[in-house]
C-alpha cells in the first residue's frame, strides 16, 4: 500500500514527539488503543488558565498512518480553545493526509486520544 | 460453515495441535485441487474454493489469537474490524511502558538476557488474559471475552516487536 506524501512526511519527520509529566496540572493525557491492529497513542496537551493549548506531544506505537495522524493533530490542537480541539474530527484528518479505507482508524484514533485528553482536563481541573 | 466442525473439534479455546494437524492434513487430500486434474471446469472451480477454505479454518483454529478471534466473532464480537478505540487507561499505560521498555532494551548491558525477561513478562500478560477470555466465554460473557480478545491483539502485537528484536540481535 502507498502512503501519500503528506503520511510519509509526519512519519519520517514526526513533530512534537515526546513527554510531558502527566502529573502537572496543567497537563491533559489522553491514551487510547486500537483493538484491530494493537495501535497504542498517547496525546498530551499542555492547557493553559483560559483554556487555550498552548502545546501538545505525542508518542504513538504503531504504522505510518497512525504516527502521521498524531503528529497531524498536535500541530492543529495548537492554540486552539478546547472546544475548537473537541471539534476535530477524525475525516478532518484521513481527509488531510488522503487515509485510504483500511487506515481510516488511525484518524478516528487520533480524534479519540484528542477527546481523552479533553476528558483527562475536565476531570482534573473539577478536582 | 463452522472452523469447529470442520475439523470435528469442540468448540472451546484449547485445542489439541497435533489432532488438528492430522485432521486438517486428511480433510486437505481429499479436496486437494490436483484430484480434480480431469473433472469439469465447475469441479476445479469448487475444489479450489474448498481447499482455500479448509486452509483458511486450519490458520484461524492453529493460532491462539485467531482461535479466540474466531470464537467471539461467532457471537456477533467482529474484533478483527472493530473501529472503536479502547481507552482502558491502566492498561494502555502498561502497554506504553512496555514498548518504551522494549525500545530501550537494545542499548542494556545485555539485551539478549533483558529480552528473556521480557519475554516470560509477556508470557505471564498472555496467560492472565487467555485465562479471563476462557472464563468469560464460558460464562458466555461474549463481550468481556471480546474485550479479553482486544488485549491480547495489543500482548501479541508487542511479541511479535520483540521476536523482531530478537532476530536483529542474532543477526550481528
Amino acid at each position: 500500500m502507498a502512503y501519500s506524501e503528506k503520511v510519509i512526511d509526519h512519519y519520517e519527520n514526526p513533530r512534537n514527539v515526546g513527554s510531558f509529566d502527566k502529573n502537572d496540572p496543567s497537563i491533559a493525557t489522553g491514551m487510547v488503543g486500537a483493538p484491530a491492529c494493537g495501535d497504542v497513542m498517547k496525546l498530551q496537551l499542555k492547557i493553559d488558565d483560559k483554556g487555550i493549548i498552548s502545546d501538545a506531544k505525542f508518542k504513538t506505537y504503531g504504522c505510518g498512518s497512525a504516527i502521521a495522524s498524531s503528529s497531524l493533530v498536535t500541530e492543529w490542537v495548537k492554540g486552539k480553545s478546547i472546544e475548537e480541539a473537541q471539534a476535530l474530527s477524525n475525516t478532518e484528518i484521513a481527509e488531510e493526509l488522503a487515509l485510504p479505507p483500511v487506515k481510516i482508524h488511525c484518524s478516528i484514533l487520533a480524534e479519540d486520544a484528542i477527546k481523552a485528553a479533553i476528558e483527562d482536563y475536565k476531570s482534573k481541573s473539577s478536582n | 460453515m463452522r472452523y469447529f466442525d470442520l475439523f470435528d473439534l469442540p468448540v472451546q479455546f484449547d485445542v489439541d495441535l497435533l489432532t488438528l494437524q492430522d485432521r486438517f492434513r486428511s480433510i486437505q487430500k481429499q479436496v486437494h485441487p490436483d484430484k480434480f486434474a480431469n473433472g469439469s471446469d465447475q469441479q476445479k472451480l469448487l475444489a479450489v474454493q474448498q481447499a482455500s477454505e479448509v486452509n483458511d479454518a486450519y490458520e484461524t483454529l492453529k493460532s491462539p489469537l485467531n482461535r479466540a478471534e474466531y470464537m467471539v466473532a461467532e457471537h456477533g464480537h467482529d474484533v478483527k474490524h472493530e473501529q472503536e478505540t479502547i481507552k482502558d487507561g491502566a492498561f494502555l499505560m502498561q502497554q506504553m511502558e512496555l514498548r518504551e521498555e522494549l525500545e530501550d532494551l537494545e542499548s542494556s548491558n545485555d539485551p539478549e538476557q533483558a529480552l528473556d525477561v521480557f519475554y516470560s513478562d509477556i508470557k505471564k500478560l498472555i496467560k492472565l488474559y487467555t485465562d479471563e477470555f476462557n472464563v468469560n466465554f464460558d460464562k458466555q460473557e461474549y463481550k468481556l471475552a471480546a474485550m479479553s480478545v482486544k488485549k491480547l491483539r495489543f500482548i501479541y502485537k508487542l511479541k511479535s516487536e520483540a521476536e523482531a528484536l530478537e532476530d536483529k540481535l542474532l543477526d550481528y
